[in-house]
């Protein structure tokens, strides 16, 4: 990305931060309440999460004979089914249907494969009326917008807003205010529309091959007039909707509305086997009861391919079919709640699974656009009601981008800095910097404080910004000379493994190691003052950095060299301790991927974060007093991936059991997010997101608390932000500690 | 067996409660005048497929869309009612249950009480069998809603408000009583 692109690119996020971000915020943030307390109702919650991927798992790699059976099950029905291998070609079919029934106007309820396939566009061409029926939907039609989320299209308008666009466009008697007001108007409208129309479009959640049924999940009751009222019946689906058997729907109602707008269940939930008995509303025939009628209703079901079967094969992609798109994972994230999805979106989806779609039906260049705002903070993970592992998909999109890019000529040079282990020299040089973090780190600790000076030097900023987009209103980390490895070798362990009633290796992180030094020998106190014995080998970097950057080979390298460093620690019977949550969670979580199946588990089985170690050694007895338990009133930040890997509790419980008065915060990310927030293009949405977290630290009840964060770069966000020192959980339990009492 | 259909009604009526939907149990003998007190004039219906119960006559049960139009409230039948989210089970009939459940301001479900099932997963043994034999259904749970406007407005496209009638059948009634005897 060139500079003036990370300018245009932050141009363009600072104007939805000012315009669109505070409605968004509002919307997004409630429905992701919302799903807390809704899902936390249902007892057997994973067990449904379970069940639903399991039927998609299942319904995907039976798909082509679920086609064929769907496509019986809809004729026997008296239906029709059109297999539609693009958008083109599905437009071409509706378009036959509407010219065939001589259709003026078409009504549609909220359908996003039909946003995919830009059918209205291509209806209206042909001189076809077509009319949203759901209000948000409307409210964009008439404003000529694009939906800025897959469930609840507008919400980056306010009431105000859509007043002022209604009492302009349709200029009623009385100008309209309320939300009462306009909801009763569009209603009125809308009405007289669906009455007069010729075709009723709706989408489906959810296809059933045996019984031929179409699950709508609304609210508002168009789908219900759509589908209904006008004689013919077109539902576009994407083939990836089917399911075999109607039993199969039972999590998916339970999970859909909870998981995304946080109700228990949507006013509707429509199970329509068409055609439908139901009698059509004939405007043109008042008054002939509805029983006396003989209808013959038309129903067409288009099932759309458009890249789903390609998805299908591959390995990486497949995941992305079993999207129920109930969005979940646009609500919880940090990012999205801050912009919405007319920045983190691509042609028609929008949010973290966004990214998955895009690449499979409309190609990488539309998920390129968004991509990089999914900072792998994995808050989506524990929310998708199909555990997908969508931070996964956004690497894997990322680090195909990074070899379809183009090469510039200033990369030979830049080579020299950043060894990774990528083929191509096309990848963005921005993120090459940031993937080969570890590199830098060394380079400058061994420089140093000449390397600080430089790096704190106006014209090397603004050659940093220039060159690879590097903010400088962010302030750099400070290399440390002597490292966290070099410390311990001089000093040696406190505790004999002779006396010690456990053994460990402290992973010394790229972060701990070079630059707060501090953090890591406070872990190191705190785990001898348990009787630990401790040990600080040299061992390479996670890979979380290229990971992050997309680069997974260099990555997977790092994860085989971690593994190999360790491998004889854990065989003699040590945990590995580590500082970092973004680390650990390589170990624990992206290391699946990387490195072979018993590897990953011997590894995953003996690490811990050092605070879970801490709690489990408090557990087994260890002496409470020899940890510091006079310290102030704590304001703590978890860090996004501890607490999707649920070992946020470990540090509130350990503080808890001494005494502490902590307060914690509730956003989900800190919004620094590892190299994220020093991005030039993306500084100012990194703040913004911030901005929730250091209101909750600066209330009057938090700003006087010593200011406690379990992720690097959630500490130095905090810093930044409160102009306040932030310390990791160690350092506020160390005996020796140096901060204030 | 007994005490659990006591339960599921209960609980029925705690959902209901908590969405602020008005439940109303009757029985068939004090069914018309239980409807009149709920119902806004003029009424549309069609007919309760129950034994010893059936519309009232001032109900109009032969809807065209005209009448549709102008009624203030809709009467329906629910084929089951679940508890656990106070959702009514509408069935798509030839005579227009789908569309006086949904065109009125007022949709006045009239459920068994013999017919509430306690989840969703008995909700889903029982629409199984009738969605392969051909049948459509709604699962409605309270009013139609929109917060699409910058606020949550009850009565989006459909009613703006439910009123859940639950008929005390004999099989409910000799339930209860059995009930009562084996405690
Ligand atoms: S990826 Fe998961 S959380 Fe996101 S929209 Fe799809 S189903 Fe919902």
């Amino acid at each position: 990305m060139s500079k003036t692109d990370r300018e245009t690119k932050a141009d363009h996020i600072r104007h939805l931060l000012e315009t669109e971000g505070p409605a968004v915020e509002a919307n997004t943030m409630g429905f992701n309440q919302g799903r807390y307390d809704s899902v936390a109702d249902l007892e057997d919650y994973e067990e449904l999460k379970d069940e639903a991927r399991t039927i998609k798992e299942g319904a995907i790699e039976r798909l082509p004979e679920l086609i064929d059976a769907v496509t019986e099950t809809v004729e026997e029905n008296g239906g029709t089914v059109y297999l539609a291998e693009d958008a083109a070609d599905a437009n071409r079919y509706i378009r036959e249907v509407a010219s065939e029934n001589d259709a003026e106007r078409l009504v549609k309820s909220k359908s996003m494969t039909s946003e995919e396939l830009e059918v209205n566009e291509a209806l209206e061409r042909e001189g076809v009326d077509v009319v949203e029926t759901d209000l948000g939907e409307w409210v964009l039609q008439v404003a000529d917008e694009a939906p800025s989320h897959i469930v609840a299209p507008a919400i980056h308008k306010s009431r105000e807003e859509i007043a002022r666009l209604f009492n302009s466009q349709f200029d009623p008697g009385e100008p309209l205010e309320t939300a009462e007001e306009l909801t009763m108007f569009a209603r009125e409208r809308l009405g007289e529309q669906i009455a007069e129309a010729d075709i009723g479009m709706t989408g489906a959640n959810f296809i059933t091959a045996d019984s031929g049924s179409l699950m709508l999940v609304t609210s508002e009751g168009n789908a219900r007039k759509t589908a209904v009222v006008p004689d013919t019946h077109i539902a576009v689906a994407g083939v990836e909707k089917i399911v075999p058997t109607v039993e199969d729907l039972a999590p998916f109602i339970e999970l859909i509305g909870r998981s995304g707008t946080g109700q228990d269940i949507t006013s509707y939930v429509s199970l329509l086997t068409p055609p439908v008995d139901s009698p059509i509303v004939d405007p043109d025939d008042p008054e002939t009861p509805f029983a006396d009628r003989e209808d013959d209703r038309e129903f067409h079901l288009v099932l759309i391919d458009n890249g789903r079967m390609t998805m299908r094969e591959d390995d990486q992609l497949r995941e992305t079919l079993y999207c129920i798109r109930c969005s979940a994972c646009a609500n919880t994230c940090a990012n999205f709640q801050s912009v919405g999805g007319h920045a983190f979106g691509g042609e028609t989806y929008t949010g973290g699974i966004a990214t998955g779609w895009e690449a499979g039906v409309h190609g990488y260049d539309s998920a390129a656009e968004f991509n990089d705002l999914c900072t792998g903070c994995s808050r989506c993970v524990e929310a998708c009601p199909v555990k997908i592992d969508i931070p996964w998909i956004n690497t894997v999109v990322r680090d195909r981008l990074n070899r379809g890019g183009e090469a510039s000529r200033f990369d030979f040079l830049y080579d020299e800095l950043v060894p990774d282990e990528e083929a191509t020299g096309a990848i963005d040089r921005q993120k090459r910097l940031f993937g080969n973090y570890e590199t830098l780190a060394k380079l400058g600790s061994a420089t140093a404080p000449v390397s600080n000076l430089i790096g704190g030097l106006g014209p090397v900023r603004s050659l940093a910004e220039r060159f690879v987009g590097i903010d400088s209103r962010r302030p750099l980390p400070t290399f440390q000379r002597e490292t966290l490895v070099d410390w311990f070798d001089a000093r040696g362990p406190n505790v004999a493994a002779a006396d010690a009633d456990r053994e460990v290796v402290l992973y010394p992180d790229t972060y701990t190691n070079y630059v707060d030094v501090d953090r890591g020998k406070a872990a190191v106190r705190v785990l001898e003052a348990l009787s630990v014995h401790v040990q600080i080998p040299s061992v390479p970097g996670s890979g979380r950095a290229p990971l992050s950057q997309g680069m997974i080979d260099t990555a997977d390298a790092k994860a085989s060299r971690v593994y190999a460093a360790l491998a004889e620690h854990i065989d003699a019977g040590r945990d590995i301790v580590v500082i970092e949550p973004s680390d650990l969670a390589m170990f624990r979580n992206e290391y699946e991927k990387l490195l072979p199946e018993r590897s990953f588990e011997r590894l995953r089985n003996s690490s811990y974060e050092v605070l879970e170690y801490v709690y489990g050694c408090l557990e087994n007895g260890a002496d409470p007093a020899a940890l510091r338990t006079d310290g102030p009133p704590i304001a703590y930040h978890a860090h996004c991936q501890q607490r999707t890997l649920g070992l946020d509790r470990y540090t509130r419980a350990v503080f808890d059991d001494l005494g502490y008065d902590v307060l914690e915060s509730d956003v989900e990310c800190c919004g620094m997010a590892g190299s994220f927030g020093y991005k030039s293009q993306y500084y100012e949405l990194s703040m913004d997101v911030g901005d929730r977290l250091a209101e909750q630290f600066s209330t009057s009840e938090a700003r006087d608390r010593l200011v406690v964060a379990s992720g690097t770069s959630c500490g130095d966000q905090l810093e930044d932000l409160l102009a306040r020192e932030a310390s990791h959980p160690v350092e506020a339990l160390d005996p020796n500690s140096p901060l204030a009492r | 067996m007994s005490v659990e259909t006591a339960t599921d009604g209960d609980r029925f009526e705690a959902a209901l409660e908590n969405l602020e939907v008005p439940v109303t149990a009757t029985d068939p003998a004090t069914f018309d005048s239980t409807l009149e007190s709920i119902v806004d004039q003029p009424v549309v219906g069609t007919p309760l497929p129950f034994e010893r119960v059936s519309l009232p006559d001032w109900v109009d049960d032969e809807p065209t869309p005209a009448t549709l139009e102008t009624a203030a409230t809709g009467v329906t039948a629910a084929s089951f009612a679940i508890a656990d989210y106070g959702s009514v089970v509408l069935p798509s009939t030839p005579e227009g249950a789908e569309q006086v459940s949904l065109f009125c301001d007022l949709h006045v479900p009239v459920v068994r009480a013999s017919d509430i099932v306690p989840d969703m997963p008995s909700a889903i043994e029982r629409l199984g069998p009738m969605l392969r034999d051909g049948a459509s259904a709604i699962i409605a749970t309270g009013p139609s809603a929109t917060a699409d406007m910058g606020a949550l407005v009850k009565g989006a496209h459909g009613p703006k408000d439910v009123h859940v009638v639950v008929l005390e059948d004999d099989e409910a009634l000799e339930r209860d009583e059995t009930g009562e005897h084996d405690e």
